[in-house]
């Protein structure tokens, strides 16, 4: 626990709205629009928390309680999460596990969240977001063990202190199967294109946004807010697995972070630009192919 | 070079998991094509040389070219687009295809290869391969998907073949050319000719063309 | 030990005397329940101060049985397992107290009551036994006590169903540990456990099968758990929360205790607990998602928590063969760690579906809805268990699987190759296990507490009395209190794990260095100051701003009913059809017809996969091969008099001749 890594965690908490951002603009450019603004995001934010709330009668405790345990849960885990090429602001052996199950916690009241509304539209999208994220636990889990392994070592700030560009030389297929792995699961985590479309509000075909369809004006705010600190810390661990760049200055360091952190933006762009939403029954087959690719990497590491 | 090499058998492995995931034939000639392509390239890679540029070339324009178009106009003419309700679902395919590659890892590690091998994961990944066309044709029902299935099998020879080649002789490798292309034209001529008896590609309802038929003859 | 003997007495005593004051149920009831509190209480503070002091206390007395003697001993792992049966049992004896109120008039409460104590007395002598005719009395009465507590309501068919099944089942399991101690007592020549010597290999490894076997029967290790799905629902809550949290624990105590007297382990123990634990975890999790019966997913989940505590149990058998101390002592400390949780949150979700049950009249999730408003003491309190079951943090469930996970990653780590692919089996299965166990809980909480009440019977939902609401409080409090104090706890158990693994206590101690303890239990203190400084925020960025309440927001349908919320059963139903070869789920369905249909029908019902493939063809045919003996049975008297006597005759001329 430094000083600086606490830097970098603030900067992260205001700057991480901005990647959502980025990847508009990238579908704005290739929808041939101008976009909404960069910090369109940001701006939404301010804009919900000045509204009041409106609370359906059948909802409880619990339907106020999931924006703001969600939102804990996440701003912890990002204490976990190395970045900027630092360590993270806690790092321990096995702050991997945590860290995914603080990432559960989130979703666990999300989701209950969801069901106290009644509504049998956030009803299905709860149930969809437990369908794929059950998927999705074991991959990012055997992910995290090739990691483990590659690196001999149990926490996440060590691990990707030590991949570098001679880890690659040594083992690049295996970490780029793992890379491609996690990838998937950051955007299926994060409900972007090809698991869900974070465009459209049509209840019928959507997860994480038919979930949140009751919340409004601060509860919104924190939950969007929430998903941008989301895809920021699990987007921090794939950038740093992609780019294994350190100089040891803190500035250089910071400018490669961001650039690799802007370059992952763009790519999400790139593909919610140039790819469809699977239906709904082939979204298991990418999870399972995601840990298919996993397990491929371990069996790579070990030989 | 060898991560050139051994990216190109990551992404090999990943094709055999690709293939067992795809329901969309159109898309599964093409990976099988991808397939061809990249092991001709692995040929050019592993012994650079008159002799391996010919077969890889020949690779590269059999199985990366010739074969996709055959099929593809097969495919074309039998108008199906997409393997419906196969033996063996696709989830389940992508779990199995988890566990053909951890096996053929076990069963690489414990094969005793008597001569240096490049690369530690050709002859696993010419195992997976080999399983993973043998799944195909025992675990989908139309003809295509078979052939691709005797593709991929026939690939998984080849790269044990390319793995040692020097010791090959090349006539070898271009007599299993011959036979595939034959192999391939055939099926696919038998496969336009299939579907317009009978309207359909699917193997399992051709079993039914046999003598005896169970349990139909009380109804007739 | 006099006054652990004391407590055990306190249970006698008053069950004996609530048994005389049947006639009145009040009595009954209130001498049942607070004899049983008393006698908790009494044994908690023994056992804790037995943990604390370290120190193991033996008292042996001589026995007329042969080969029998009264030789108790209580030491760390003693201990430890008795704070869950005195503890859960305490607050269940309570919770008791106000819950089989319903009962009173209709039933006499005198037995039920008896058959209770009995239960935590031969639980509480079961892992203070060092002899195995002791043990084996013990487990008998334990058995016999439960089978009459599952089979209390036995005017119900389903109930009498119910507790035959247990029978069968726990006696098959006590054949397989007869067989155990008479082999084990052989090699040693006496049946008590400290005469015990590790015999030889193939020895060992009969021994261990047939522990496996005898006590994973009554843990509910997957498939011998077909009496559990059965025998929870059965029971009154209070009771199965004893039988889930502290009774089938006395089948891991088992295996444990087996471990530590047949001598060092093989690595394929190791294997073979690993790949029980996985099946068990993850089947046992994916028929709960599948049932609609509160009681029943409870006692899956039963199945799915044993399967943790066996991962658990196995990564440390491993880690012990395979001389990696750090790896055999974080397994052991999540498998026995998770009894204790899985004991404090089971207990609590037990009683919890028990006073929903109490209030409503029925279990059937799909026919519940909206009870949290009501019942807000039961709902939080669920909550608080359906997180801590789930592994979440910051609760108790989360600290075992925790050390679970670092030693299946500290195992792969350290061996690496083939070696360690079980390892990875381990972590794989847990983060399944972990996905499907928050989807099951999400489904279990939303359906019923949230949303509106479905059913008539919803309606009816109220709180029950104090004696309901404070077990349901404290077992709360403690799944908090163990994650708190989780790396205190560790501290404590370094006895029992240093008992395990063959290492001295120095070197445990060592090894399961507690730091990652401590930023857990940061990070969990975090996130509750978090909460607060979000729910502060809201409330501070609300305040002079308009809070309204309106309609839930259905897309711009303003007249929603009940009926139109999303059932239990299509929450799941993805996962379900994505696992249907496995769950066999059977459907009745009636299609609606015409263009003004009047009705229409689903009804799905997911038998036990292995009652139904394993036991069912199983008992069939030694059914059918008995059938032909049926001839021997007449039905008369005189000629079974004859049957005795000609067996004594052929006896006695076989010993003369």
């Amino acid at each position: 626990m430094d000083a600086l890594s606490f830097v970098y965690w603030v900067i992260s908490l205001v700057l991480a709205p901005l990647l959502l951002g980025v990847i508009n603009k990238t579908k704005a450019f290739w929808a041939g629009r101008l976009g909404p603004p960069l910090l369109q995001p940001a701006y939404d934010l301010i804009k919900l928390l000045r509204k009041g709330a409106v609370y359906s009668k059948t909802t409880t405790f619990v339907f106020r309680a999931g924006p703001v345990v969600s939102l804990a849960a996440i701003v912890m885990a990002l204490t976990l999460v190395p970045l900027g090429g630092r360590a993270g602001l806690l790092s321990f052996q096995g702050d991997l596990v945590l860290f995914a199950y603080l990432l559960g916690l989130m979703r666990f009241f999300t989701v209950i969240a969801a069901l106290d509304t009644g509504s049998s539209f956030e009803g299905m999208g709860a149930s969809r977001e437990v369908q794929f994220a059950a998927l999705a636990e074991p991959a990012l889990f055997v992910g995290f063990a090739v990691l483990a392994q590659e690196t001999t070592s149990l926490s996440l700030s060590q691990i990707l202190s030590v991949i570098s560009i001679e880890t690659w030389g040594q083992s690049g297929p295996a970490l780029a199967l793992v890379a491609v792995a996690l990838f998937i699961l950051f955007l299926a985590e994060n409900a972007r294109i090809p698991v869900d479309d974070p465009n459209t509000h049509l209840e019928l075909t959507m997860i994480h946004e038919v979930m949140v369809l009751d919340h409004g004006g601060p509860d919104l705010a924190f939950i969007l807010y929430g998903a941008a600190l989301k895809l920021w810390a699990l987007g921090a661990i794939v950038t740093h697995i992609m780019l294994p760049v350190r100089t040891g200055i803190f500035w250089a360091d910071g400018m490669i972070f961001s650039a690799g952190m802007i370059g992952l933006a763009i790519v999400t762009g790139v593909v919610e630009s140039v790819m469809a939403r699977l239906r709904l029954t082939h979204v298991p087959q990418l999870l399972l192919g995601a840990g298919v690719m996993a397990v491929a990497a371990l069996v790579l590491v070990w030989r | 070079m060898t991560v050139g090499i051994e990216t190109i058998l990551v992404l090999l492995l990943m094709t055999n998991v690709a293939l067992l995931g795809m329901s969309r034939l159109g898309a599964c000639v093409l990976i099988v094509a991808l397939q061809g392509v990249l092991l001709g390239v692995l040929t050019l890679l592993f012994h650079p040389g008159v002799h391996t540029l010919l077969v890889g070339l020949g690779s590269i324009a059999l199985k990366g070219v010739a074969f996709p178009w055959l099929l593809g106009r097969a495919l074309r003419q039998a108008e199906v687009r997409r393997e419906v309700e196969p033996f063996v679902g696709y989830n389940l395919s992508i779990v199995i295809g988890a566990a053909i590659v951890a096996l053929s890892f076990w069963i690489g590690s414990r094969l005793p290869v008597a001569f240096s091998v490049v690369s530690p994961f050709v002859v696993p990944t010419a195992l997976c391969m080999l399983l993973t066309g043998f799944f195909l044709i025992v675990a989908r029902k139309k003809a295509l998907t078979q052939v691709l299935g005797y593709l991929v099998l026939e690939n998984g020879v080849f790269s044990f073949g390319v793995a040692f080649a020097p010791e090959a002789p090349l006539v070898v490798e271009l007599g299993v050319f011959l036979d595939l292309f034959v192999a391939v034209f055939v099926m696919g001529i038998a496969i336009f000719h299939i579907s317009r008896e009978f309207d359909h590609i699917d193997t399992e309802q051709l079993s039914m063309l046999r003598d005896w038929r169970q349990g139909g003859d009380q109804r007739d | 030990m006099a006054l652990l003997l004391g407590a055990l007495g306190v249970f006698v005593v008053s069950g004996v005397t609530a048994l005389c004051l049947s006639r009145s149920p009040r009595w009954a009831t209130l001498v049942g329940s607070g004899g049983a509190v008393v006698g908790s209480a009494l044994g908690l503070v023994i056992a804790l101060m037995a943990l604390f002091t370290g120190g193991a206390e033996s008292l042996r007395l001589d026995w007329s049985v042969s080969y029998g003697s009264f030789f108790i001993e209580i030491d760390a792992l003693s201990a430890f397992f008795l704070i869950p049966i005195f503890g859960l049992c305490g607050l269940a004896a309570l919770y008791g107290g106000g819950y089989m109120g319903v009962y009173s008039g209709r039933r006499a409460l005198g037995t039920p009551w008896f058959f209770f104590h009995l239960l935590v007395a031969s639980m509480a002598l079961l892992v203070l036994a060092r002899n195995g005719v002791l043990f084996l009395i013990c487990w008998e009465v334990m058995a016999l006590a439960s089978f009459f507590l599952v089979s209390f309501e036995d005017d119900r068919e389903e109930v009498r169903q119910a507790g035959w099944t247990y029978l069968v089942a726990t006696h098959l399991g006590t054949a397989f540990l007869l067989v155990f101690f008479l082999l084990a007592g052989r090699e040693a020549g006496s049946l008590d456990f400290d005469k015990f010597r590790p015999g030889s290999s193939v020895t060992a490894n009969v021994l261990f099968l047939l522990a496996v076997i005898g006590f994973g029967t009554k843990a509910g290790f997957w498939p011998l758990h077909v009496w559990l799905p059965e025998a929870h629902p059965a029971a009154p809550s209070h009771v199965s929360a004893v039988m889930s949290g502290a009774m089938i624990k006395t089948g891991i105590y088992g295996l444990v205790r087996a471990l530590t007297v047949v001598g060092a382990p093989p690595l394929w123990w190791g294997w073979l607990l690993i790949a029980l634990g996985g099946i068990s975890g993850v089947l046992g999790v994916l028929f709960a998602l599948a049932q609609h019966d509160l009681k029943r997913l409870l006692a899956y989940h039963s199945v799915e928590n044993i399967g943790i505590i066996a991962l658990g149990l196995g990564v440390g058998v491993v880690g012990v063969s395979a001389g990696a101390p750090t790896v055999a002592v974080l397994g052991f400390a999540g498998g026995v760690l998770h009894v204790l949780n899985h004991a404090l949150f089971k207990g609590l979700l037990f009683l919890g579906a028990g006073s929903v049950l109490h209030s409503t009249g029925t279990c059937e999730i799909e026919h519940l809805g909206g009870v949290l408003k009501k019942m807000p003491w039961t709902g939080v309190t669920f909550l608080v268990g359906a997180v801590a079951i789930c592994g979440l943090p910051p609760l108790n469930g989360f600290v075992s699987e925790f050390f679970i996970y670092l030693g299946a990653f500290a195992g792969m780590v350290s061996l690496g190759g083939g070696e360690a692919f079980p390892f990875v089996g381990v972590i794989g299965a847990l983060a399944l296990i972990g996905g499907l166990a928050a989807a099951c809980f999400a489904k279990a909480f939303g359906i019923v507490f949230l949303g509106e009440p479905r059913t008539e019977a919803a309606h009816q939902a109220h709180e029950g009395s104090l004696a309901i609401k404070i077990p349901l409080a404290a077992l709360a409090l403690s799944c908090l209190l163990v994650a708190l104090l989780a790396p205190f706890i560790l501290s404590v158990m370094v006895p029992i794990l240093s008992q395990l693994t063959s290492l001295s206590p120095m070197t445990v101690s060592d090894s399961v260095r507690a730091g990652p303890l401590w930023f857990i239990v940061l990070a969990g203190l975090g996130v509750f100051a978090l909460i607060a400084l979000g729910a502060l925020g809201r409330r501070w960025v609300l305040s002079r701003k308009s809070v309204t309440k309106a309609v839930t927001w259905d897309c711009g349908y303003a007249q929603p009913t009940a009926r139109m919320q999303y059932t239990a059963s299509s929450f799941v139903q993805p996962i379900t059809e994505l696992v249907a070869p496995v769950l066999q789920t059977r459907k009745h369905i009636v299609f609606p017809q015409g263009l003004f249909p009047k009705a229409a029908l689903l009804e799905t019902e997911t038998p036990d996969v292995a009652r139904e493939r394993i036991f069912r063809p199983i008992f069939g045919a030694v059914r059918r091969g008995l059938s032909r003996w049926r001839w021997l049975q007449h039905g008369q008297l005189q000629l079974y008099v004859l049957y005795i006597a000609l067996t004594l005759l052929v006896l006695l001329l076989w010993k003369l001749g």
